[in-house]
């Protein structure tokens, strides 16, 4: 298993083509995604890599944190993401990676935090069809209607789908393709929408449903490094 | 620019070197060529028709042109960038005060004419915004062969 990337998601755009179609895309941004830190079998109980994205300004760094990142010595990072991995994908600690880690065509899966929409009612929430428009109905037009029955069972059941608060919780998109990839400016290009606002973090990895890519650099590709990309890390984990 | 508005502009620069866009506004009279891919071979067609509004927002920009078809009224709105054009010529300058001639739906015949706009303000208005595409080709085709 690779490890996934955190981005911050930058807005929509499109792909023309020179066949002539063209491609909605959601454009992903990379900056300076480094590993800070290691998780591993022995001292964690399980191996897993810790991501940090872009650079955050000293003073609205914790304590904690700020002896964290010097331990690693790398500048503090304005977003912290731990990725399992399996144990031959281990990277080394200050490894920045490029968004050549996925290549165009790959599926991936997304996870986001999706907008906030307040107490909603439930034909927005669950999309119910709410009550008639006329035959007596008055006032409750909107309403869920019943929730229950009579005195057997006298309650009205766990989660039953009823108003309350739509939005804002963790969205993972399954099986959306990758329709560009920037090395340089550190792009991706994700054919479709994808979770939450613009400016939101969103960590991406392989699809889980789907074979790896052939294409798709085994255990990362790290900007910096290009031929020995394969074989360093593997050193790494043994050593 | 952000990182969004800057890619939407090289885009824009390197498809307006593959196909120049000229210089139109609502009321003009124009003739998309649209390449139409038929099995193997790829010709392409002509829509001949009055661009009845535009929207101008970048590589999303699209027109939209109207014509009576065999008496039914047509409207294809483009994407200004496509690729799937092949030409976009202006036939007929007209002389409209609306952005949108969302009216003409309504109008047929002798109430759906537009009066051509006098050559002086077009030529007052437009010959050296027409002149910028020719000019921009060679700068924009730079950014272009390097992203190929």
């Amino acid at each position: 298993m690779r490890t996934g990337l955190i981005a911050k998601k930058l807005g929509m755009t499109r792909i023309f083509k020179d066949d002539g179609t063209h491609v909605p895309v959601t454009v992903l941004h990379l900056d300076q995604v480094q590993v800070v830190s290691t998780r591993t079998q022995e001292r964690d109980g399980y191996t897993a890599l810790q991501l940090g994205w872009g650079t955050a300004k000293v003073k609205n760094v914790s304590k904690p944190n700020k002896g964290h990142f010097a331990a690693a010595k790398i500048e503090p990072k304005a977003k912290l993401v731990e990725f399992r991995v399996a144990d031959d994908a281990v990277l080394e600690v200050g490894a920045t990676l490029s968004a050549a880690h996925f290549v165009v065509g790959q599926k991936i899966d997304v996870c986001g935090t999706s907008k906030g929409k307040g107490f909603a009612g439930a034909m927005k929430r669950w999309n119910f069809r709410g009550l008639e428009a006329s035959h007596g109905v008055s006032v409750s037009h909107r309403s869920h209607g019943s929730t229950g029955n009579r005195q057997d069972p006298g309650k009205t059941f766990k989660n039953k789908k009823m108003a309350g608060h739509l939005g804002d919780e963790r969205i993972t998109t399954l099986n959306l393709e990758i329709a560009g990839v920037d090395v340089e400016k550190g792009l991706l290009m994700v054919k479709g929408a994808v979770p939450g606002g613009k400016n939101g973090w969103v960590l991406v990895r392989d699809a889980i449903k789907r074979a790896r890519h052939a294409d798709a650099p085994y255990p990362a590709a790290l900007l910096g490094a290009n031929a020995s990309v394969a074989e360093a890390p593997v050193e790494q984990t043994n050593g | 620019m952000n990182i969004i508005q800057t890619y939407e502009a090289e885009e824009v620069a390197r498809l307006t070197a593959l196909r120049a866009v000229p210089d139109f506004r609502a009321g003009d009279t124009l003739r998309v060529m649209v390449k139409v891919v038929e099995g193997e071979r790829t010709r392409t067609q002509a829509f001949e028709g009055v661009c009845i509004a535009r929207s101008n927002k970048g590589l999303n920009s699209n027109f939209t042109v109207r014509k009576i078809s065999y008496g039914e009224g047509v409207e294809r709105v483009f994407p200004l960038y496509a690729p799937t054009i092949a030409e976009i010529a202006v036939i007929r300058r007209g002389d409209v005060r609306r952005a949108k001639l969302y009216y003409l739906r309504g109008r047929s015949g002798k109430s759906a004419r537009i009066a051509e706009r006098p050559r002086d303000t077009v030529a007052k208005t437009e010959t050296p915004a027409a002149g910028t595409p020719v000019a921009g080709t060679p700068v924009a085709g730079t950014p272009a062969a390097a992203a190929e």
